[in-house]
C-alpha cells in the first residue's frame, strides 16, 4: 500500500503505562525503605535520599551540607577512601550523589548479583563515614579550586548571582557549593555535627530498584541500614522561620566579562512552591512559553530571530518557591533586541497573547504522551519515586498525573501566567560584555543597570 | 547479555534493524547517515553539522518545523554530527512510530523542495551562536581545536573539529546543502534502527512502505587521506585563554575504533584515570595535591583514533610537574603493567558499562543507536558479544604491550592552556598557537 504524504498519519489511541509498584516499608529505626522490581537489565540501584539540602547551610557556611555529603565516598567503615572505590569498582558500581537546595541524593549502581554488597556499601557511607582530617583538607581545597575555575564560565556566575538576587539571604540565596570565605573557614568539627544531627534515619528514605524481588530489595536495605541507631537528636529545620525573599527594585543587573563572545541572560523572579495546587497549570503554561524546542521562547528567539543556540523558561520546584527562570545565551550584538523578545513573551502569554486551544492541546498532549519515557530505566523510576517522598505527594501522582494535566484549561493557563509571572518584579541579569551591551541598554527602560561583581 | 534484532535491507539498500523490548510503551527510532566533519574538506568546515540543523526545518510534505507534530505525539528527539557519523532520533510512545516513520523518510526523500534561504540563514546564525556558547565562550574550549589541528596534516579531516570554522560557516552557501544532500542523505548510506515496544513484522513492514520508495542514490565517494607522516619527535604547545588555573592536554595517534589494541587502549584509560583508585588520579589529585582534575581516555574513530591525558593544575602547581608525574606513571605501566586488581576492576566496569548502555532503547545512546554503530562501522549490528569478548580477553601483557607501543613519549603531543599572559606558565619550549 501507498503511503499518503498528503497528511500526517493518525496516531491511534495511546498506549497504556502500567506504573511500577512501589512497596513501601518503615524500618524500627524509622528509615522508610520503597522497592521497585525491575527486570528489565541484571542491574540494581539504591538511593538513598536526605531531605536536607543547601538550604540546611548555616547562615555563614554556605556550602557545609555540600561540602558533608562530599565527605561521604572518602572512606567509611572499616575502608579507607581508596578501599572503597575499589570495593565500588569490583562490583561494577556507579556512583552518584548530588544535592539541590531541599535533598541530597547519593545513587549506587551495580550488577545485580552483588546487591547485598551495594547496600551495604552504601549504608556504610551514609552511617559510618570516616570524615578524617587529610580527607578534608583535601576535598575543601578541591572545593576551592572548583569555585576558582567556575569564574570563568559563564553559566555558573550567571546562576550564582542571579539566585542571590533573587533570594538575597534567603536559605535559597546561594549556591551548594558555597563561597570561598565560607569554605576557607570550615572546619571538620563542623562537617561531623552537620552529618550527626542531620543525617538521620527519619528524614531519610531508601530507595531498592532493579532486577530483584521486592523482598530481596528490602532484605539487602534492612541488612544494612536496621542496626542503626542514631547517635544524636536531629537538628530541627523549621522552614516556618525562613525570611521572605526580598522585594527586588533593580530590574537590571550586569556583570561584567570583557570580551565575551555571549552575553548570558537570566530574567525571572521567585516562582511557586512544589506544593502548589496550581503545580499542573504551571507545567502547562511553562511548556507553552519555554519549556520545549517549539515553545514561544525558543521559537521567537533561535528559529525566529537566531539570536542563540537556545532558549529555555523553567519553574524550579522545590519545598519553599523556587526561582522561575528564563535562561539563554545570546550574542552579545543582539543582547537589548533579544532581552525584549524575552520580556515581551513573558508579558503577552498573561493576556495581551494568551495561550491559543492549539497551544494547549498541543501543550498538554507533549506532556501526557511523553509520561511514560520517565518510567524506562530503575534509576528514572527511583528518582521519581524520591521526589513523591520528598514533597509528601500522594501515593496516586504518577497515575492522576495525565487527567490533571488533560483537565488545564484555557482559562486556569492564563490565570496562573498572570498569578506567577510579574512583570515588575521580574529581574534581568546580563552576563556579558558591557561596552558591547551598555549602549543600548536605555532601550529596555528598565532603568539604571546595577553592576555586579562576581560572587 | 545481548541485544537480539533483524535486520532487512530495502531494495534501495537502506538497513532495517529492529530489536523488541517490550517493558515501556516506547519505540526509538534512530538513523545514522554515514557522513560527518570527515567527508569535508579544508576551508569548507562546520558543513556537515550545519546541514544537520536543517534536517529539522521542515521538508516537502511538512514544512512546518521538524519539532511541532513529534513534540505533540509525546517524542523526546535531537540528532547530532561527529567526524564519522550524522545521526537523528526520536523516543515516540508506541502509537506514534508511523508518525516518527513519515517525518524521517520525508526529509530523507524530500528535504530540498522546502529548503529556503530564510531557513538557512537563520540556522547559519543559531550554529555561529551554538560555536560561541560551546566554544568560544567556554573556559578551554578552543583546546580540542588546538590539539586536532596539531595531531593531522592540514588537509586531513580529523584536523578540524565538527563544529568548524566560524569564516567557513559564514562561507557556506544554499547550493552546497543541495550538493551535500544529494550525495549523501541517501538511503544505501544510512542505517535505521528501531528498538522498542514494536513487533518486528511491523517495524519492517512500515519501514518499508516509508522508506522503500526513495530512490538508492549512488554510492557516496569515500574519504581519501595519506598515511600520517611519522612522528619522531615530541611536539609542544601553547595556547592562552581565558582561565584561572592551567591544563596540560596529552595526545597520541592511537587505533582506529574496533581495531586492534582499540580495546586494551580503553582499559589502559581505565587504569591510568577513571575512578579515585586509579593511578593517575590517585597520585596526582589524592596523594600530591598537583591536580584538581585527571582524566584520559582512547578516542576511536574510523580513520584512527587518539589517546588523551587532560589535568588541569591546583593554585601553586606547575603544568611540569603534571607533565613529569603523568610521563612516570606512564613509564611504570609500560614497565610492569596492570596488577591483578587492576584487572579484576577494570574488567568488571567495562562488563557494567555494557549492561548500563543496555538500560534505554534510544536517546542519545541507547539499544537502537548502539545497533546502528555496529551494523555501519562492522557491518554486523550483533557485534555485541563479540565487543564485550574483545575486553574479556584483554590480559595485563596486552595492556603493557599497548602502552609501548603507542604511548611513547616522542610521539606526544603535549598542549599547555594557560591564562592570557602567562605563556611562562606553559611547558618550556612550546610553540604558541594562534585559534579562533
Amino acid at each position: 500500500m501507498r503511503i499518503d504524504r498528503g497528511r500526517l498519519p493518525a496516531l491511534g489511541a495511546d498506549p497504556l503505562l502500567r506504573f511500577p509498584e512501589i512497596q513501601r516499608r518503615t524500618l524500627d529505626n524509622g528509615l522508610r525503605v520503597w522497592t521497585i522490581e525491575h527486570d528489565a537489565v541484571p542491574l540494581v540501584s539504591f538511593l538513598v535520599m536526605l531531605s536536607v539540602g543547601a538550604s540546611a547551610d548555616p547562615d555563614d557556611r554556605p556550602g557545609l551540607a555540600a561540602i558533608t555529603s562530599d565527605m561521604l565516598d572518602e572512606g567509611c567503615g572499616d575502608l579507607d577512601a581508596m578501599e572503597l572505590h575499589d570495593a565500588l569498582g569490583r562490583i561494577g558500581g556507579h556512583l552518584d550523589s548530588e544535592i539541590g537546595s531541599d535533598a541530597t541524593i547519593l545513587t549506587l549502581s551495580s550488577l545485580a548479583r552483588h546487591r547485598e554488597r551495594a547496600s551495604a556499601l552504601v549504608a556504610d557511607m551514609i552511617v559510618r563515614p570516616r570524615l578524617d582530617a587529610t580527607d578534608f583538607h583535601r576535598v575543601r581545597e578541591l572545593r576551592l579550586n572548583r569555585l576558582i575555575q567556575l569564574r570563568d564560565l559563564a553559566p555558573a556566575l550567571a546562576d550564582r548571582a542571579f539566585v542571590r538576587l533573587l533570594y538575597g539571604q534567603h536559605p535559597y540565596g546561594h549556591m551548594p557549593l558555597g563561597t570561598e570565605a565560607s569554605l576557607q573557614e570550615l572546619t571538620l568539627d563542623e562537617v561531623s555535627r552537620f552529618h550527626r544531627t542531620m543525617f538521620v534515619p527519619s528524614r531519610m528514605i531508601v530507595i531498592a530498584a532493579g532486577d530483584a524481588t521486592h523482598d530481596a530489595l528490602a532484605a539487602a536495605v534492612e541488612g544494612a541500614f536496621g542496626n542503626w541507631r542514631p547517635l544524636a537528636e536531629a537538628r530541627q529545620i523549621d522552614r516556618s522561620t525562613w525570611p521572605s525573599p526580598p522585594v527586588v527594585h533593580e530590574r537590571l543587573a550586569i556583570l561584567h566579562r570583557p570580551g565575551a563572545a555571549q552575553s548570558e541572560l537570566r530574567i525571572g523572579h521567585v516562582g511557586a512552591p512544589r506544593q502548589t495546587p496550581d503545580y499542573h497549570a504551571l507545567v502547562v503554561l511553562n511548556i507553552i512559553l519555554g519549556g520545549q524546542f517549539v515553545s514561544r521562547i525558543n521559537m521567537n528567539l533561535r528559529e525566529d530571530k537566531g539570536y542563540t543556540y537556545g532558549a529555555r523558561t523553567s519553574f524550579d520546584f522545590r519545598l519553599g518557591p523556587g526561582p522561575f527562570v528564563l535562561n539563554a545565551s545570546v550574542q552579545s550584538e543582539v543582547t537589548v533586541d533579544a532581552i525584549r523578545e524575552a520580556l515581551d513573551e513573558l508579558c503577552a502569554i498573561r493576556g495581551p497573547r494568551p495561550v491559543t486551544a492549539e497551544e494547549l492541546r498541543a501543550g498538554r498532549a507533549a506532556l501526557t504522551r511523553g509520561y511514560p519515557r520517565n518510567f524506562e530505566t530503575a534509576d528514572q523510576i527511583s528518582r521519581g519515586a524520591a521526589q513523591l517522598a520528598l514533597y509528601d505527594l500522594p501515593d496516586d501522582y504518577f497515575s492522576t498525573f495525565t487527567p490533571k494535566v488533560l483537565a488545564v484549561d484555557e482559562t486556569a493557563v492564563t490565570r496562573v501566567a498572570e498569578q506567577y509571572i510579574d512583570p515588575s518584579q521580574l529581574l534581568t541579569l546580563i552576563v556579558g560584555d558591557r561596552e558591547k551591551v551598555a549602549p543600548a541598554l536605555p532601550r529596555l527602560n528598565l532603568g539604571a543597570a546595577s553592576e555586579l561583581v562576581p560572587l | 547479555m545481548n541485544i537480539p534484532y533483524s535486520r532487512h535491507t530495502l531494495d534501495n539498500g537502506l538497513d532495517v534493524l529492529v530489536h523488541e523490548d517490550h517493558a515501556c510503551p516506547i519505540v526509538a527510532v534512530n538513523l545514522w547517515y554515514h557522513v560527518g566533519s570527515k567527508n569535508e574538506t579544508r576551508g569548507r568546515t562546520g558543513f556537515a553539522h550545519l546541514f544537520e540543523h536543517l534536517m529539522f526545518e521542515g521538508s516537502q510534505h511538512y514544512d512546518q518545523g521538524y519539532f511541532q507534530p513529534l513534540q505533540e505525539a509525546g517524542a523526546l528527539l535531537n540528532g547530532s554530527t561527529n567526524a564519522d557519523r550524522t545521526n537523528y532520533w526520536e523516543v515516540v510512545p508506541t502509537n506514534a512510530l508511523e508518525l516518527a516513520l513519515w517525518m524521517e523518510s520525508d526529509r530523507m526523500g524530500f528535504l530540498l523542495p522546502a529548503l529556503t534561504d530564510a531557513k538557512f540563514e537563520n540556522q547559519r546564525e543559531v550554529v555561529l551562536n551554538e560555536r560561541r556558547q560551546n566554544y568560544e565562550n567556554r573556559p578551554y574550549g578552543f583546546a580540542g581545536m588546538a590539539m586536532m589541528a596539531a595531531l593531522y596534516p592540514t588537509e586531513h579531516p580529523y584536523s578540524w573539529m565538527t563544529i568548524g570554522a566560524a569564516e567557513d560557516i559564514r562561507a557556506a552557501r544554499l547550493d552546497d546543502v543541495r550538493a551535500f544532500f544529494q550525495t549523501y542523505y541517501r538511503p544505501r548510506n544510512a542505517s535505521l534502527s528501531l528498538a522498542g515496544d514494536v513487533d518486528t513484522e511491523l517495524a519492517i513492514d512500515l519501514a518499508t512502505r516509508y522508506f522503500g520508495e526513495l530512490e538508492a542514490g549512488d554510492t557516496p565517494p569515500g574519504v581519501q587521506v595519506t598515511a600520517l607522516p611519522p612522528q619522531t619527535v615530541e611536539r609542544r604547545l601553547l595556547l592562552e585563554d581565558r582561565i584561572e588555573l592551567p591544563r596540560l592536554y596529552i595526545v597520541w595517534h592511537s587505533p582506529s575504533i574496533f581495531a586492534e589494541d582499540d580495546a586494551e587502549l580503553d582499559l589502559v584509560a581505565e587504569v591510568l584515570a577513571s575512578g579515585k583508585t586509579s593511578r593517575l588520579y590517585r597520585s596526582l589529585v589524592y596523594d600530591e595535591r598537583m591536580a584538581t582534575e585527571i582524566a584520559a581516555s582512547q578516542n576511536s574513530r574510523e580513520l584512527g583514533g587518539y589517546f588523551q591525558a587532560v589535568a588541569t593544575a591546583a593554585p601553586g602547581r606547575t603544568l611540569t610537574e603534571l607533565a613529569g608525574a603523568i610521563s612516570q606513571a606512564i613509564v611504570n605501566f609500560v614497565d610492569q603493567g596492570p596488577n591483578a586488581h587492576e584487572i579484576e576492576r577494570c574488567q568488571a566496569q567495562a562488563e557494567a558499562n555494557f549492561v548500563y548502555r543496555l538500560q534505554t532503547v534510544g536517546g542519545f545512546g541507547g539499544k537502537s543507536d548502539q545497533l546502528n554503530a555496529y551494523n555501519v562501522f562492522v557491518g554486523d549490528p550483533g557485534f555485541f558479544e563479540r565487543d564485550l569478548d574483545r575486553y574479556r580477553r584483554v590480559t595485563a601483557a596486552s595492556m603493557q604491550r599497548v602502552a609501548r607501543d603507542w604511548l611513547a613519549p616522542e610521539r606526544r603531543v603535549l598542549l599547555s592552556v594557560v591564562p592570557r599572559g602567562r605563556r611562562d606558565l606553559a611547558l618550556a619550549g612550546s610553540e604558541p598557537v594562534a585559534v579562533s
